[in-house]
């Protein structure tokens, strides 16, 4: 059966919730619909009447550099993500994960902005610019405002954006500068749906030696029910000499505070407490060594 | 309607369609270009994949006005003024191509990354081809074909195909020759089912049961019929002729009366104006049902207080009990020094042919074209859907035409009836054409899978390395209905012992009804499963003799002379030891240094070895027969008619080119005809790996006696005795002159003769299970070796390289051979490693493409193929079966790798990393769990 009626391409942001207006909750934005159409079909969402399509909406696509931080318009595609050279060298983590979502035809289609309205606990999109400490430029029941991307989610699946009334227009983030890197891994089963086991994004930034962790922001998902920052582990490593002790000082925080789930068909309690640790292992010293050496080359993109 | 602006393939469009159309429903339907496949629409597949200004999109879930004013690049659009795209010609080079469904996708995918970059590596590959699904081919020789693609693009020469060493090719058998259909299969004008369209169609669907066991109390379609649009709503009443049909057993009903038994069960179907009206129809029928209980475990199925699937069924629950004896186990255990036994668990396994199925039914009358009433579809046996649709309609079976379209993979899973009977009991109703195409998600809710097995196997060895007996405990998921189950369990059972001389053995197979979905022929044919079993146990037993594992199997492999444990004597074609030799040369050679596992950092590497053999051809008595037609024309061409399946194993190249042998005609002047059961004759089903033989033989006899009738007319004609006539190259030479072939087939019309012979093959006979004897009239044989990584800090396993061996009696096409081992093992990898099909207490959890996985190019190992060729003195130029073989073995031994690597060995699969890290770090050194337990 058709998933929708009516089709919309808005120019502006004010005509897209105009259009949402006036369908009165029976209209819903879609960018790349790689999520929002299975839902649909699956019915997880109910049939809505209109789609109005954000991509065509000019900015809505727009990857800029402004100074030190970065623009990235919620119609990004992930694949505009991962061609991106600024991203790359100083936003590595966000092309590592965005480089493993899908394969390249929903990377060429699905956008950064619909990955955080989805609102997955582990996201993979999502899980980088949490630790990039990504702001969001969003329209909430008619007024615009700039919100760090945490206070978005409420729950799994769930976010402060009623998708057939408010926007989200895009994110900002600063770039890393010297001795700042970051970095991005995820554990998958080749069996089942493809969510991450465990999806761990790393940014650090050491002190002018480069001996040192002046600040780190982790976040691990899915541990909580929102994507969300492994606060006592970035606490834990402020301050620590940069070795294998502070690797396992974060390893051992991360033990005694990330306690994730069981989650049917995907991973056992157990298994995800280990891979926090195995992740840890490997993407810190990665997320270090970048920040080190200023130099980064994304891994895994595409095969992960 | 709207306004859509396209530009598809250069050509502008200005149409005026529905703004719920997705871009693939407007290139398909609105524009008829059908090259662009639909396998899954969830974004999984790829095979719908198109170019938008570019760039690569599934089209499936790509909302049309999304492409509003862009620049669409099809499959229809690669070739140029009738030249191929390089692409497409090293597809087909490289035998990229098998069912061909995928083939347009993983093209468009393809070009859109030689566009990027000219100068892909395997990696670039392997990203930018990673959810563009293929089933049939492996992907090895997808990626070969690409690199040579690419090089064709950048000017430098385009790579041949490798090849595989043979023995020496004849004339036409023993050559790459590409199959007929294979130009168009690139090109996208390769006809499936639903590539069809007849003026004023309507599209059928199915309501499915709302409960996996339960009784039907009332059924009211009034609401339904009174929707506008809905032309008709049929229920059991409406069945004219019997409601049950079966392969084996006629115990499924057409249309549910008294009860279902899984829920994909039929209650009612509809044909209406178009799909959305059918969708909401069958919204609006209404049915009382009284819930039953559940019987969803094999071994619980045959317990006494276990709910009843079938009441009527004599012995309960119990399908089948299949037993196999041989000497005294008892005898064979107590002379035995080692003994192991164990419990192996294998799970219901998807077929996942790319292509759903799909039925159009056109009533007996509607044009100059159906004076019949006759069913399009894509089907493993024609006769077999002719026979049970004239049962349910009624009618007798002249009545029905069947026409074999082209089929998008089949594996086992297109043997049953689908929408056969319901298209033609809707086209019927309304007079009026019927489509009746299943979704993916309804193909997987739907259609017979893998039996799921619980095996207890015991085997006992003596110090020396003589295997004394197996003895062995099956129990095989049946599911609802019995499909093909008796003959799929049998077949498990007889090999239950493996490819060795086992003198003592006690095998009790049960094949239980309970209420998942039903279970039928899959590739391997329950062989897949037991091997699982035997393979394993036979590298404990090695283990605990202290014996090599390649040593123990050498010691006890059947060979010429040797007697199975159904009591056959193996009198030829025995390359089992062939292949072991050749498989243990490439994994070991004379390297002093080898070792079965080892470890490197976190990583653990292990090498496993397991063989495999398996029947050509129904055999245990059933009379097994191909019936051929071979015509020859006065253009000096010729057709060979058979009613056998090509579902891209490549039959139709293998019938050209054995005939074209025997004629001595070139191959490319033979064109087959299969699977039209008003034009061809009954080839008999295609399965257990008997089309090469059987189909085969029956061409060849039939093009040998069609040799001797144009001799015969030449000889009289030129006055020359037949026996100086020699054919070749088309004519017929005698004496050092030649006269052209189709000459002969003018002089044959001239006496009033017909240039056409017809011939019935019977296969060698043989004898049913108990009764010893020959129980199969060819095996054929295969050792295959696996390199495995396993990560060992997330468990991850990671199959590196396959070398295998089979021995197929004969290579007749190798290009195809090589496609089937490839195709064979990355299928079997998906088994062991990443596919399960769940049903939650008769309901089924993998109903989504996206909650099973089938391996992508990513999985894709080295591949190292021989091909041993011991030729069976009865198969056409010595051939034996080929389709199967090559599957079998490759999830014991990577089973065993894993083991070689990390000491922990899998009693279940698929593997679960989960499940394998926690033991390790256990220390334990069993794994009898899957993600399935993961709650
Ligand atoms: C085969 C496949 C594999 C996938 N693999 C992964 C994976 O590995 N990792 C992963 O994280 N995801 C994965 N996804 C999910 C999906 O592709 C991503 O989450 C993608 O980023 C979603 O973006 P979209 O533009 O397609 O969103 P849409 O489907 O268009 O929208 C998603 C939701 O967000 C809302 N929305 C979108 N944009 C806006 C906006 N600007 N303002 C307000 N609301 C908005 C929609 O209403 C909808 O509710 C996969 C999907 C598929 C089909
Ligand atoms: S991805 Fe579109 S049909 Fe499968
Ligand atoms: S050839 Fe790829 S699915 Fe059949």
């Amino acid at each position: 059966m058709s998933l929708w009626n009516h089709y919309y391409t808005p120019a502006t942001v004010e005509e897209a919730l105009a259009l949402l207006r006036t369908y009165q909750g029976r209209a819903r934005v879609i960018a790349g619909g790689t999520d929002l159409l299975l839902d649909i079909k699956q019915g997880h969402l109910p049939r809505p009447d209109a789609l109005v399509d954000i991509t065509r909406i000019p900015g809505m696509g727009d990857l800029r550099q402004e100074d030190d931080t970065v623009y990235l318009g919620a119609g990004v595609t992930h694949a505009q993500i991962v061609d991106s050279p600024v991203l790359a060298a100083r936003a590595t983590c966000l092309v590592e994960s965005c480089g493993v979502v899908g394969g390249p035809q929903v990377r060429n289609v699905g956008t950064i902005g619909g990955n955080v309205a989805h609102a997955l606990p582990a996201g993979d999109g999502t899980t980088s610019l949490i630790a990039l400490d990504a702001t969001a430029d969003v329209v909430l029941n008619g007024v615009r405002q700039w919100l760090p991307l945490s206070e978005l989610f409420v729950g799994p699946g769930e976010s402060r954006l009623d998708q057939t009334r408010d926007l989200l227009i895009g994110f900002r983030f600063r770039l890393c500068g010297s001795h700042e890197g970051s970095a991005f891994k995820r554990i998958m089963r080749p069996q089942g749906v493809a969510l991450p086991i465990l999806g761990c994004a790393i940014w650090v930034r050491l002190d002018e030696s480069g001996q040192r962790y002046e600040d780190a922001r982790i976040c691990i998902g899915p541990v909580a029910k929102v994507p969300a920052r492994a606060e006592a582990v970035e606490q834990a490593l402020r301050g620590q000499a940069v070795d294998a002790e502070a690797v396992e000082l974060a390893v051992s925080v991360a033990r005694q505070t990330l306690h994730p789930r069981t989650s049917k068909y995907r991973a056992t309690a157990e298994y995800r407490q280990e891979m926090i640790e195995v992740l840890l292992r490997r993407v810190l010293p990665l997320a270090t060594q970048r920040a080190r050496t200023g130099e980064a080359i994304p891994e895994g993109v595409g095969m992960e | 309607m709207s306004k859509l602006l396209l530009t598809v393939n250069d050509t502008p469009y200005d149409l005026d369609v529905p703004e719920s159309r997705t871009l693939a429903q407007v290139l398909r339907y609105d524009l008829g270009l059908t090259g662009t496949k639909i396998g899954c629409e969830e974004a999984e597949c790829g095979a719908c994949t198109v170019l938008v200004d570019g760039t690569p999109v599934d089209s499936c879930l790509y909302p049309a006005f999304k492409a509003q004013g862009a620049r669409i690049t099809t499959i229809e659009g690669l070739a140029r003024n009738g030249e191929l795209h390089p692409l497409q010609k090293a597809f087909i080079e490289h035998g990229a191509v098998q069912c061909g469904f995928c083939t347009p996708g993983l093209i468009m995918t393809a070009k859109a990354l030689l566009d990027r970059n000219p100068n892909p590596t395997e990696h670039d590959i392997k990203v930018a081809l990673k959810d563009t699904l293929c089933r049939c081919t492996g992907y090895v020789s997808v990626i070969r074909a690409i690199q040579s693609a690419a090089r064709e693009l950048r000017g430098e020469e385009p790579l041949p195909w490798p090849g595989v060493p043979t023995v020496p090719p004849l004339k036409a058998v023993g050559r790459p020759v590409p199959p007929q259909e294979v130009v168009d299969k690139v090109t996208g004008r390769a006809k499936f089912a639903d590539d069809y369209a007849f003026p004023g169609m309507l599209i059928g669907r199915t309501l499915r049961a709302a409960y996996p066991h339960a009784r039907i109390k009332r059924i009211d379609t009034s609401k339904a019929r009174a929707l506008p649009g809905v032309c008709a709503v049929l229920t059991h009443q409406d069945v004219p002729g019997q409601n049950r049909h079966g392969l084996i057993y006629a115990d499924w009903p057409v249309l549910c009366d008294d009860k279902v038994r899984y829920m994909g069960d039929a209650v009612a179907i509809v044909a209406a104006e178009d799909a959305d009206i059918a969708a909401r129809a069958l919204e609006l029928i209404e049915v009382d049902y009284e819930p039953l209980p559940v019987v969803t475990d094999p071994e619980y199925a045959h317990s006494p207080d276990a709910p009843l699937v079938h009441e009527e069924w004599e012995t309960g629950n119990l399908l089948k009990h299949i037993k196999v004896r041989h000497g005294d186990v008892e005898q064979g255990f107590a002379e035995s020094d080692v003994i192991i036994e164990r419990e192996y668990r294998t799970p219901t396994v998807e077929h996942a042919f790319m292509e759903p199925e799909c039925s159009i039914a056109v009533p007996a009358g509607y044009d100059d074209e159906h004076p019949k009433l006759t069913i399009y579809v894509g089907s493993q046996i024609p006769y077999e859907d002719r026979r049970q649709t004239a049962a349910a309609l009624g009618v007798p079976e002249d009545q029905i035409r069947v026409r074999g379209t082209l089929i998008g993979g089949g594996f086992g899973g297109k043997e049953d009836i689908a929408g056969q009977i319901h298209a033609a009991m809707l086209a019927q109703a309304t007079g009026r054409p019927v489509k009746i195409l299943y979704t993916r998600q309804e193909s997987l809710l739907f259609h017979p899978k893998r039996h799921a097995t619980i095996i207890r196997i015991k085997t006992g060895a003596k110090r020396d390395g003589t295997l004394m007996a197996v003895q062995a405990t099956l129990y095989g998921d049946a599911g609802a209905y019995a499909s093909l189950s008796d003959k799929v369990m049998t077949r498990a059972t007889t090999h239950a012992t493996g490819p060795y001389v086992v003198p003592h053995a006690k095998i009790d197979c049960y094949a239980m009804y309970t209420n998942n979905p039903p279970s039928g022929a899959f590739r391997g044919f329950g062989v897949t499963q037991s091997a699982f079993a035997v393979e394993q146990n036979m590298d404990l037993v090695a283990e605990a003799l202290g014996m090599d594992p390649v040593e123990f199997r050498r010691k006890n492999a059947q060979r010429v002379g040797a007697t199975t444990a159904t009591g056959q004597l193996l009198r030829e074609s025995v390359g089992l030891l062939e292949t072991i030799d050749r498989v243990e040369r490439d994994m070991r050679g004379s390297d002093p240094t080898f070792r079965w596992g080892w470890r490197e950092g976190t990583k653990a590497y292990g090498w496993g070895v397991a063989c495999a053999y398996k029947n050509t051809g129904l055999g245990g008595g059933a009379p097994d027969r191909a019936t051929a037609e071979v015509e020859v024309f006065p253009n000096s061409t010729a057709e060979v008619r058979i009613s056998s399946a090509d579902m891209g194993q490549g039959l139709s190249v293998v019938l050209a080119q054995v005939t074209a042998e025997e004629l001595g005609l070139p191959v490319e002047r033979v064109h087959v005809l299969l699977s039209d059961t008003d034009l061809t004759p009954d080839g008999g089903p295609t399965t257990a790996s008997r089309q090469t033989f059987m189909s085969g033989n029956a061409a060849r006899h039939a093009a040998i006696t069609m040799r001797q009738a144009l001799a015969a007319a030449a000889a009289e004609r030129l006055g020359v005795s037949p026996e100086v006539i020699r054919f070749e190259d088309g004519r017929l030479h005698h004496n050092g002159s030649a006269v052209e072939i189709g000459e002969v087939v003018t002089w044959m019309h001239e006496q009033g003769q017909e240039a056409k012979v017809r011939y019935v093959y019977d296969a060698p006979k043989t004898q049913p299970l108990g009764t010893g004897g020959d129980m199969h009239f060819a095996f054929s044989y295969a050792t295959q070796a696996a390199l495995v990584e396993v990560d060992l800090e997330t468990g991850a396993v990671k199959v590196l390289k396959i070398i295998a061996a089979n021995d197929v009696g004969r290579a007749i096409n190798p290009r195809m051979l090589e496609g089937q081992v490839e195709g064979g093992i990355v299928m079997a990898m998906g088994n062991c490693l990443t596919e399960e099909y769940i049903v939650e207490n008769g309901v089924p959890w993998s109903v989504l493409f996206s909650r099973y996985k089938i391996p992508s190019i990513k999985h894709t190992p080295e591949v190292v193929s021989h091909f041993v060729e011991e030729q069976v003195s009865s198969g056409p130029f010595g051939a034996k079966g080929v389709g199967e073989i090559t599957s079998i073995n490759t999830m014991p031994a990577i089973a065993n790798a894993i083991y070689h690597a990390t000491g922990v060995r899998v009693y279940r699969v698929p593997v679960d990393q989960d499940a394998l890290l926690r033991a390790l770090k256990a220390g334990a050194t069993e794994v009898h769990t899957t993600w399935h337990d993961v709650k």
